[in-house]
């Protein structure tokens, strides 16, 4: 087995981005789960199923109208353009931007589930005690919704560990920049280089395994304690 | 953890203050209407009472603001909550709101759940101490408790101490004994009669129960179907036969009285009111000690001449003010007057003819039980 080709580079990619993509996918997920969970607008389900389209779209899919809106033509792409910022396909923060689009739904809707668990008394028993509409979000909603922002968290880094097909459309594949732990296994496969490809593939299905387990096991435990 | 910031609660402005509470709201539902229009004193304890569906929750979730009405106006003490023009927030309300369920906060353990409110107050605006409130409640021992912990009777305590450490200007209280069982009753039943004597601020208290409403209201609102039916002093509401509340198996008046003197060879405290005096067991209360006297109408009966040569010695002339026909078609309500207040008597509507009852007659009333309230 040679490992002078072996090359970490990918992973830590791979982990750089599945932690930006977690940070804002929390902080896009929660405003949005809980605007979900409360809003008696009518055409609501309209969101909802907007956000839940990437559980079922196949990811060329929505890599391929990502491609088309953040490139040069795309009006995402004329905006990033006139500001200076150039286009974003084939570049890391268009990953980032795709992989949050890419994993919204398994972070929103573990959130929402366990924003509309707490029901309404504990937030108006915190208005009767004179905390105002922000302050019951953060003292009361939040913290009653911990298990839900962990699953949600949880799930959005695994799944963004994990993406391919996205990453192939949107950020290609160039090493140190878009080149991605799922990808750099393709690649090797590519290659007949099995053996490195081994490497990468084993230590994600064991991470993969472990951060399941670990969130599976605190969820039970919690369980077993309300009991 | 803390993120909120003291709030100045709408402040209080009582030089220009009309005493009192005025309360008009309407609320249209798909299947229930709210339609309310009542005043009530601005201290003491009103009741508002009426059957399940008649709107007394919903009544008491607009005066806290967490519900919208169509239209209303609320005023209290010359602080105006709610009219056309403007709605204070509930959390700017110097209210306290204690709900039938305690709903005690799950991620916080019992100190924490007292002083949400308390830290949210401006320390002026601190009238009650947090240790005071602790020891009063007698909740020292399980502050560091989970709610989950807690007895259902125990965290109603935990609940009202929370409500009571907002230094509210009126307690809103919704059924606080419902959900809780006999022992539950019991242990906080206690806590609710001394309440209004240690504070100084009005109460609204929703309730279905007569017994609660005998035991702590001085005033009554009698709720049906998303309307007032009436409003009043307590006495003179318990008493109207024309009201449903008259007719229950239960139907008592309650009698403000005194303790006058106490006979320990009979083991009798006697109590005095307006002229009469009763006698219950000896209860030690010191002389003077007002005290609250409930007599059930199925306990009263009435003689033409003064009792002799009879068991009960509880006995007194009062003078009959109306006689109305009871529920069960053998028996009449009679409603007596004794120095400005009213107790009840149901008899047989034979008695009423043999003994020849008429309004406006000087009759004895005998009561079998005088139960002592408070």
């Amino acid at each position: 087995m040679d490992f002078s080709q072996f090359d970490l580079q990918p992973v830590w990619l791979t982990l750089r981005l599945a932690t930006i993509t977690t940070v804002l996918l929390l902080c896009v997920a929660t405003p949005l789960a809980w605007w979900l969970a409360n809003t008696r607008w009518r055409y609501r389900q309209v969101i909802n199923a907007l956000v839940a389209l990437p559980l079922v779209l196949p990811p060329t899919v929505l890599g391929f109208y990502l491609l088309l809106l953040l490139g040069p033509r795309g009006w995402v792409g004329q905006i990033t353009q006139s500001l200076g910022i150039g286009v974003l396909p084939f570049t890391f923060s268009g990953l980032v931007i795709a992989s949050v689009i890419y994993s919204l739904p398994f972070a929103v809707q573990p959130i929402q589930n366990a924003f509309a668990a707490i029901g309404k008394r504990p937030l108006e028993v915190a208005a009767t005690l004179g905390a105002s509409p922000w302050d019951r979000f953060i003292s009361v909603a939040l913290p009653l919704a911990k298990p839900g922002l962990l699953t949600g968290a949880v799930l959005g880094f695994a799944h963004t560990l994990g993406e391919f097909g996205v990453v192939l459309m949107i950020g290609g594949n160039i090493p140190g920049q878009t080149q991605v732990l799922s990808v750099a296994i393709f690649d090797h496969v590519e290659a007949y280089e099995y053996a490195a490809a081994h490497v990468l593939a084993a230590g994600m299905l064991g991470f993969s395994f472990i951060v399941l387990l670990a969130l599976y096991w605190r969820t039970g435990q919690r369980s077993a304690e309300q009991v | 953890m803390s993120s909120g910031k003291p709030v100045d609660r709408a402040s209080n402005n009582q030089s220009t203050a009309k005493p009192g509470i005025e309360a008009r709201f309407q609320l249209k539902r798909k299947d229930f209407a709210l339609d309310i229009d009542f005043a009530a004193p601005g201290k003491g304890v009103t009741a508002l009472f009426g059957p399940s569906g008649s709107g007394k929750t919903t009544l008491l979730r607009c005066i806290a603001g967490l519900e919208k009405p169509t239209r209303g106006h609320f005023t209290i003490n010359g602080q105006c909550w709610h009219d056309e023009h403007k709605s204070i927030p509930v959390h700017r309300r110097p209210m306290a709101y204690v709900f039938q369920e305690a709903s005690l906060f799950p991620h916080l353990n019992v100190r924490e759940n007292m002083a949400y409110g308390w830290r949210r107050m401006a320390k002026r605006q601190r009238k009650l101490q947090f240790d005071d409130v602790t020891a009063w409640l007698g909740l020292d021992a399980l502050l560091d408790r989970r709610a989950e912990q807690l007895s259902g009777g125990q965290r109603q305590r935990v609940a009202i101490a929370r409500a009571l450490l907002t230094s509210p200007q009126l307690l809103l209280m919704d059924e606080p004994l419902a959900s809780l069982d006999a022992s539950g009753k019991a242990e906080i039943l206690p806590y609710l009669e001394s309440l209004w004597q240690e504070l100084d601020i009005p109460v609204l208290y929703v309730s279905h129960a007569p017994e609660e409403v005998q035991q702590l209201a001085d005033h009554l609102i009698l709720l049906d179907q998303g309307r007032v039916v009436a409003a009043g002093e307590l006495n003179a509401l318990l008493t109207d036969p024309l009201l449903a509340i008259s007719h229950f198996e239960e139907a008592a008046a309650v009698l403000e009285a005194r303790v006058v003197s106490h006979d320990t060879e009979f083991h009798l405290t006697s109590l005095a009111f307006d002229g009469a005096q009763v006698s219950v067991s000896y209860n030690g209360l010191p002389l003077g000690h007002k005290a609250r006297l409930r007599i059930c109408a199925r306990d009263v009966s009435l003689a033409l001449v003064q009792p002799q040569k009879i068991s009960i010695s509880n006995s007194f002339s009062v003078r009959v003010v109306s006689i109305d026909p009871d529920r069960d078609p053998s028996q009449m309500l009679v409603r007596c007057e004794i120095g400005g207040q009213h107790l009840l008597s149901r008899i047989t509507r034979r008695s009423v003819h043999l003994l020849n009852i008429e309004v406006g007659k000087n009759v004895y009333a005998q009561v079998k039980t005088v139960a002592l309230m408070k």
